[in-house]
């Protein structure tokens, strides 16, 4: 009887096992699936500076922000993630990848030799793009400077070191439903949805994150402690910023100024330099998408 | 004698804490100088005020001003206290803090001999105003 008992809990922990094997498969998008097209550049470089590649991507201390050579260290509650190189270097960069395992990194998080990559990239909100502004992407992206620069692998704590534990997070937390329009709302907000959340990603900074590093839902956009180390990342649903006009986000996004004539600062800094090369109906339209989130309170903040 | 000796050095303590105190304060309050500016010119940047070309040049002279004071205002006992936001990285980078500091001011008052009209104020402003964000990047750690 025992002995029957022990093989069923075998059994049911080999099967487990498989199930879990099978359902952290990185997902890939192949080059068949995504057909002819001739790329626009122009649409290209509004998504990378929507994207904020250079945010990351850009080599650290270099003036040219379209020099992806990577090496940044971002320091998070998992270990430190160095940020890879992706200019066009066929050796050091992505300059060897195709269309089709560019689209498969940005919007399914799979890296070309098939492993689950860190959501440190933030292809949870890449996955709601279009598939041509991806597209346009990787054209604009080819036509930037090689970068020969050799980054180090990431320095990560066990267990988040283990790759495939990813396909459980993406499981948990990777929505990959395209961006779908609310037909009931204006056009400028509908863009502003699209860019906030997919290739601006705002949440993914402007959000509190749990244990595993999901974004807490109920509290998207309340902003939270800084994964980085020190500081706060503000809110920035009507609680936080309840008080700033459309005109005054807008504004911000342009020339880094808060109407309490503050400027941004820390990481804030660099996505300013992406949303001032945006057009300013682009801007407008985040400022209208954001301006009507609901209010919500971010954590609890100690007294420091 | 020892005690004299204490004595001085606890009184020169407590002076050094209250200079470090006093340049936190000053650099605070001059950066509150430097947002009431920024709206100034935001206003009339945004529409929300009208064009005025003697405070738009007393933006940028206010500026070139504040740069020159604030150099001074960063000595390596105010890291801490008086709830500052400053960074260490001030002290880590002292050459790149001062240089940014100096640029941020030659380029405010250049702005200032530049600006004529509403567009060159406009061109000239923005140009000024990323100095703020090139300097918060890296050297201030803002906590709310």
């Amino acid at each position: 009887m025992l002995r029957r008992l022990a093989l069923v809990l075998v059994a049911l922990g080999v099967a487990g096992g498989f199930a879990c094997w099978f359902l952290t498969e990185p997902q890939i998008v192949l080059a068949d699936a995504l057909g002819d097209y001739t790329a626009d550049l122009a649409n290209g470089a509004t998504m990378f500076h929507a994207g904020g590649c250079a945010e990351c991507h850009a080599t650290p201390g270099s003036k040219d922000k379209t020099k992806l050579g990577g090496g940044l260290a971002l320091k998070s509650p998992f270990g430190t993630f160095n940020v890879p190189n992706v200019s066009p270097d066929s050796k050091h960069g992505i300059g060897a990848w195709t269309e089709a395992q560019f689209v498969t990194a940005v919007m399914k998080g799979t890296s070309p030799s098939g492993v689950h990559l860190y959501p440190a990239f933030p292809y949870a909100s890449y996955a709601h793009m279009r598939i041509e502004d991806v597209r346009d992407l990787f054209a604009y992206m080819r036509t930037l400077p090689p970068v020969e620069s050799e980054v180090p692998p990431h320095a990560l704590r066990f267990p988040f070191n283990i790759r495939r534990g990813i396909g459980l997070w993406k499981l948990l937390y990777l929505d990959e439903r395209p961006f779908s329009p609310d037909l009931a709302r204006s056009e400028a907000w509908n863009r502003g949805a699209y860019l906030v959340n997919g290739p601006v990603h705002c949440a993914e900074c402007h959000s509190p994150r749990n244990l595993l590093g999901g974004i807490v839902e109920s509290q998207r956009f309340a902003g939270g402690p800084n994964p980085e180390g020190r500081g706060w990342i503000p809110n920035i649903s009507p609680k936080g910023i309840g008080d700033w006009s459309e005109k005054d986000l807008a504004y911000m996004l342009e020339s880094g100024l808060t109407p309490e004539g503050d400027s941004v600062g820390g990481s804030m800094a660099a996505v300013v330099r992406n949303t001032a090369q945006l057009s300013p109906d682009d801007r407008m339209a985040i400022a209208v998408y954001i301006k009507s989130l609901p209010p919500l309170d971010g954590p609890h903040r100690k007294q420091h | 004698m020892k005690r004299i000796l204490l004595a001085i050095g606890a009184v020169a303590i407590g002076v050094t804490a209250v200079v470090a105190q006093d340049a936190i304060a000053t650099r605070k309050q001059l950066m509150k100088e430097n947002g009431k500016e920024a709206k100034i010119g935001s206003a009339m940047v945004k529409g929300e005020a009208p064009f005025d070309l003697a405070k738009a040049k007393a933006v940028f002279a206010a500026y070139a001003d504040s740069a020159g004071k604030m150099g001074a205002l960063f000595p390596a006992d105010s890291k801490t206290g008086g709830e500052t936001t400053a960074a260490p990285k001030i002290w880590e980078a002292k050459a790149d803090f001062d240089a940014k500091m100096v640029k941020f001011g030659e380029e405010a008052k250049a702005a200032g001999a530049a600006t004529k009209d509403l567009d060159s104020f406009k061109a000239n402003f923005g140009t000024v105003m990323r100095n703020c964000g090139g300097c918060h990047e890296t050297f201030r750690i803002k906590k709310s």
